[in-house]
């Protein structure tokens, strides 16, 4: 088979998957959990095959088009190139572990053939972004994308917080969407075509009218996507999804589309520099607002969520630095060890029957109940904090080592504004970085209090993955970083001496600090007892997660964290704890900007409906009415009456027609 | 014979038809005024037809043949009327034209409480079979 024949099954199989799961899932149970695992499994090996085949070389094109509709033609087209071909194959891994996972996680949930068919069909966008060579065909992955994860953050309907969830993350990420159409439009309309090649050929010519308008229009539609500063605010709460659901939508795979689009189009935006420069602020607000937030929350979902956002972050700093091949390199580490982190939350979170960090830093003795979660998610969090042989210290001084150069004026492409910006943010936010990472680990696996309680081993399902995935946390940066050059742009992406000495010292400075108030603070973890766990132990870990979700407001005051003396960082934070655990209040922002006036206008909207239009149609009603009313009285009921009149209007007829025949 | 004395023999009978069907009250009167008005008819088609055919070559007697099947037509409607009057009477304990009034209109302004008044006919329907 030719390498466009494979490229083409790689989203159509879990499509497919996602299909006859929906259709056979009531029909034959027996074959939801074949259907969700094996088309995605396979839909991995032949991804595998095609980067083999691409192997970074001059990148694969293929267009068809099926009819002409007009002004800009619309193409199926595919453009894999090294960049396509690497981050299917995390696409790919990450989604075979997340279905795998999932049947154990979601062993008895009643919904599993819908949520497998979602996964798969979710898996099967996120091929069809990564692979598309056509703006509009990546477009319809894109909103797919958007309402799998809107249909996956409810799937624990439910709960209350499930609900609001879901919706919030639909219509935060279709905010950005909007503009993100008008500037596709605006970029097809200058370029006059929506084929990537054809469009980055117009760019190279100097074609590009508005490359800033274009841009920002465009970043808008990142923001939302990928979770940065203004339109983050959806991620966290979208925690209240399923683990592997999070662990695939909401940390790997759809919020790295926003990176992976502006990798793609990188030169779009490296024709305005005012965008680069915005894109900059954004990923140093994000990095940094969201690494003060992660150190203050309580639920370990939305920690990981707040990192995520931060890594995120560290992605479009590279992008704004004008290299993508960090960006990317950030990105495919990034996928591996947070999903990871996820599916290692997931079992914790089912051992304990909590998802609450003041819980767990009231248990003892968690990692021997869950041996397999404590060793992988040490990893990944060392992978996370970028201490060295780790793969995420790679991928990050990747980054530094870009923004570095950009200062140093080695590059003509990004401003060096932009590259300050992002490596002080950088650097800032490795230390917050190493905190979190340090006091998640220390209050999940270092706690003080009551035995762990026992619900014996997770299933093989669940650990297996784990380890799966903590090969490429540990290994894939330092086997990578000097083979992907050749599969991305070509520059260099080793470690530069200055940013590896500052970006592990500050890393091992925050851990350290971390630790010295953790070691202050622990003393208070006998005296204020907190902790509810889950009513149902012995539940799947589906139902156990969704209770604990559902618990945390009640038990603790608030979804995001909980009144505990004892939480290092309390302390590290001081004052600002207060603002950092309530993600510095931009959703109250949001609600007085923008909800508030949006519900003011629907009860203005309503009473116009109601008293003014409503009136209108009832006067119009009345005068019928009363005519009817008045023509009911002749309705007496007597026979008689009723011939009375008829023969009284017959003699009238006739007197008329004689009249008339007579004509008088 | 002048066709002018069964012509208003016929317009008599049917004046005192019409007003026995719409001045008398009892039921089992005004079927036979309806009888009457009907017979005053039949008189109009003999007559008429006795007439016609005075004058034409020949003729199939149309209006007389018409007389017999309006008889027999009248025949069968009476003994349907009177079994009618016959289950009123059973159900009602009256024949009185006046009194049967169900089909009114009631009076109210507005008409919204339809439903409530067609059950509460359905109910006095049922208390009058019950009695009955």
């Amino acid at each position: 088979m030719t390498t466009t024949t494979l490229a083409v099954l790689v989203p159509l199989l879990p499509f497919l998957g996602a299909v006859a799961g929906l259709l056979l899932g009531r029909t034959a149970p027996g074959f939801v959990r074949p259907l969700a695992v094996l088309p995605t499994l396979t839909s991995l090996v032949i991804a595998a095959l095609v980067a083999v085949r691409q192997s970074g070389d001059a990148a694969v094109n293929a267009a068809t088009e099926l009819t002409p509709t007009g002004s800009v033609p619309i193409e199926l087209a595919l453009h894999i190139d090294g960049f396509a071909a690497l981050v299917a194959i995390l696409v790919g891994l990450v989604a075979s572990c997340v279905q795998i996972y999932s049947t154990g996680y979601l062993r008895d949930d009643p919904r599993y053939p819908s949520y497998a068919a979602l996964v798969s069909l979710f898996t099967s966008a996120m091929f069809l972004v990564v692979y598309s060579g056509d703006l509009i065909v990546l477009l319809v992955g894109w909103e797919v994308m958007g309402i799998c994860s809107y249909f996956l953050v409810g799937h624990y309907w439910e709960t209350p917080q499930a609900r609001a969830a879901s919706l919030k993350a639909f219509l935060v990420t279709k905010l950005g969407d909007v503009p993100f159409l008008i500037g596709l439009f605006a970029l097809a309309t200058d370029a006059g075509s929506f084929r990537i090649t054809r469009v980055l050929g117009a760019v190279a010519s100097g074609s590009l009218d508005h490359p800033t308008l274009i841009a920002l229009l465009l970043l808008a539609g990142v923001a939302g996507k990928s979770a940065q500063f203004p339109l983050h605010t959806w991620l966290p709460d979208a925690m209240a999804g399923p683990t592997p659901v999070s662990a695939l939508i909401h940390a790997a795979t759809m919020v790295a589309a926003g990176v992976y689009f502006i990798a793609r189009l990188l030169p779009v935006f490296e024709a305005s520099q005012a965008a680069m420069v915005v894109l900059a602020v954004m990923a140093a607000v994000t990095m940094a607002g969201s690494a003060l937030a992660a150190l203050a929350q309580d639920d370990i979902k939305r920690v990981l969520a707040y990192s995520t956002i931060g890594q995120l972050g560290y992605m479009t700093g590279a992008l704004a630095v004008g290299d993508r091949g960090a960006a990317v390199f950030h990105l495919l580490s990034h996928g591996a060890f947070k999903a990871l982190l996820f599916l290692a939350a997931g079992v914790i979170i089912h051992a304990t029957g909590t998802n609450s960090l003041a819980a767990m830093s009231r248990m003892r003795n968690l990692r021997d109940r869950v041996p397999d979660a404590y060793w992988t998610m040490t990893v990944a969090l060392l992978a996370l904090a970028a201490i060295p042989p780790f793969s995420g210290f790679f991928s990050k001084e990747a980054v530094l080592g870009v923004a570095e150069h950009v200062i140093t004026g080695h590059t003509e492409h990004a401003p060096a504004a932009a590259g300050w910006i992002v490596l002080i943010a950088g650097l800032l936010t490795a230390v917050l970085t190493a905190a979190y990472a340090t006091r998640l680990w220390l209050l999940t696996f270092r706690g003080r209090g009551t035995e762990a309680p026992d619900h014996g081993r997770q299933p093989l399902t669940m650990t297996v993955v784990l380890w799966v995935l903590a090969v490429p946390s540990l290994a894939f940066g330092g086997f990578a970083f000097r083979l992907l050059p050749d599969w991305f742009d070509g520059r260099d992406l080793s470690p530069t001496l200055t940013t590896s000495v500052l970006g592990t010292g500050v890393a091992l400075v925050g851990g350290i600090v971390t630790y010295a108030a953790w070691r202050h603070t622990t003393a208070l973890t006998a005296r204020v007892p907190l902790g509810a766990v889950s009513a149902h132990p012995e539940g799947d870990a589906a139902q156990v997660e969704a209770e604990a979700i559902a618990s945390h407001e009640p038990a603790y005051g608030d979804i995001a964290h909980a009144p505990d003396p004892a939480d290092p960082g309390r302390l590290l934070l001081g004052p600002l704890h207060r603002h950092a655990a309530a993600g510095f209040h931009l959703d109250a922002v949001y609600t007085t900007l923008f909800v508030r006036p949006v519900q003011a206008g629907a009860s203005l909207v309503r009473f116009l409906d109601r008293e003014v239009v409503e009136t209108y149609v009832r006067g119009a009603g009345a005068l019928p009415r009363w005519l009817g009313a008045a023509v009911r009285r002749a309705q007496t009921g007597n026979v008689q009456t009723y011939v009375s009149a008829l023969l009284a209007g017959t003699v009238v007829l006739v007197v008329a027609v004689v009249l008339v025949a007579t004509g008088a | 014979m002048h066709l002018a004395y069964p012509a208003v023999l016929s317009a008599l009978l049917f004046c005192t038809g019409l007003y026995g069907v719409l001045a008398r009250r009892n039921a089992i009167l005004v079927l036979m005024s309806v009888e009457l008005m009907l017979n005053a008819v039949n008189l109009n088609l003999v007559a008429f037809d006795v007439w016609l055919s005075r004058t034409a070559e020949e003729t199939l007697h149309s209006g007389q043949a018409l007389t017999l099947f309006t008889i027999a037509i009248a025949a069968a409607e009476i003994g349907i009327g009177l079994a009618i009057v016959l289950a009123v009477h059973r159900n009602r304990g009256t024949a009185d034209i006046d009194k049967l009034r169900d089909t009114s209109e009631r009076h109210d302004p507005d008409g919204t409480d339809h439903d409530a008044r067609t059950a509460e006919q359905s109910d006095e329907a049922q208390k009058a079979e019950a009695t009955a």
